[in-house]
């Protein structure tokens, strides 16, 4: 048991090391030439307004670039509403019964 | 829970609060906020309404059909307004190549299809919570 213990905070450290080591990797935080401001966000921040017509960004891409993502958000929703009514009221139900 | 103070300032409050969430739901597109954050405020109204007065007097506001109606529509509101880009001969939610007037940005009625979308979302959104509440609430009563 005292070996198994000791394993597993090897086994812990090693984690937490790799994951400092990939956390130094990291490029430094709001740089202009991280790889994250690539062309994508250049396209979306210069055509937006062209493409959509509405000055809020963040709503022309949910609802227009990214609108079968929000769809299935909405899905995600009707889901999540369907199996909580789906397993409290058949719950009731058999309460009643008995 | 039967508080007089409580249900009066209520009764003031959450028809404004109501409003105030079909409010960013409708300017999602021209202002901070968006169809999620507006169906959330909707839908914590009617919460609050039925946490104050009880849970049979929030049913008689919102009845379950209602529920059932907007749960079940919303969703198929989204996809009617995505087939009006296939109609026109432009790919699913298709906006702007759909050929939909854009409209002067800024103004209310500009986006084309996109404060539509954002209306069913926001009223999904919205009926989402509340059946949720309205589902464990009666459960546990």
């Amino acid at each position: 048991m005292k070996i198994r213990n000791l394993l597993v905070l090897l086994v812990v450290l090693l984690a937490v090391y790799g994951a400092l080591i990939a956390v130094a990797e990291l490029p430094p935080y709001g740089m202009p030439d991280n790889p994250v401001h690539n062309q994508v966000s250049e396209r979306y921040i210069n055509e937006a307004l062209d493409d959509t017509g509405i000055p809020n960004m963040v709503t022309s891409i949910v609802l227009d670039y990214r609108a079968y993502d929000t769809m299935f958000e909405t899905i995600v929703l009707f889901t999540a509403a369907l199996a909580v009514v789906i397993t409290l009221k058949s719950s009731k139900r058999e309460g009643n019964n008995n | 829970m039967r508080d007089f103070i409580l249900k009066r300032v209520a009764a003031i409050i959450l028809p404004f609060i109501c409003m105030y969430g079909f409010y960013v739901i409708l300017h999602g597109h021209v202002s901070p906020g968006g169809s999620f954050a507006g169906g959330i405020i909707v839908g914590l109204s009617f919460i609050a309404f039925s946490t104050i007065y009880g849970i049979e007097k929030g049913r008689a506001k919102l009845p379950e059909t209602v529920l059932i109606w907007t749960e079940s529509y919303g969703t198929l509101w989204y996809g009617i307004m995505g087939m009006i880009g296939i109609i026109r001969g432009a790919p699913f939610l298709a906006n702007k190549l759909a050929g939909v007037d854009l409209g002067v940005p800024g103004a209310l009625s500009s986006g084309g299809l996109i404060s539509l979308i954002g209306l069913g979302v926001g009223i999904r959104v919205a009926s989402t919570m509340v059946t949720l509440y309205f589902t464990i609430m009666e459960e546990e009563s």
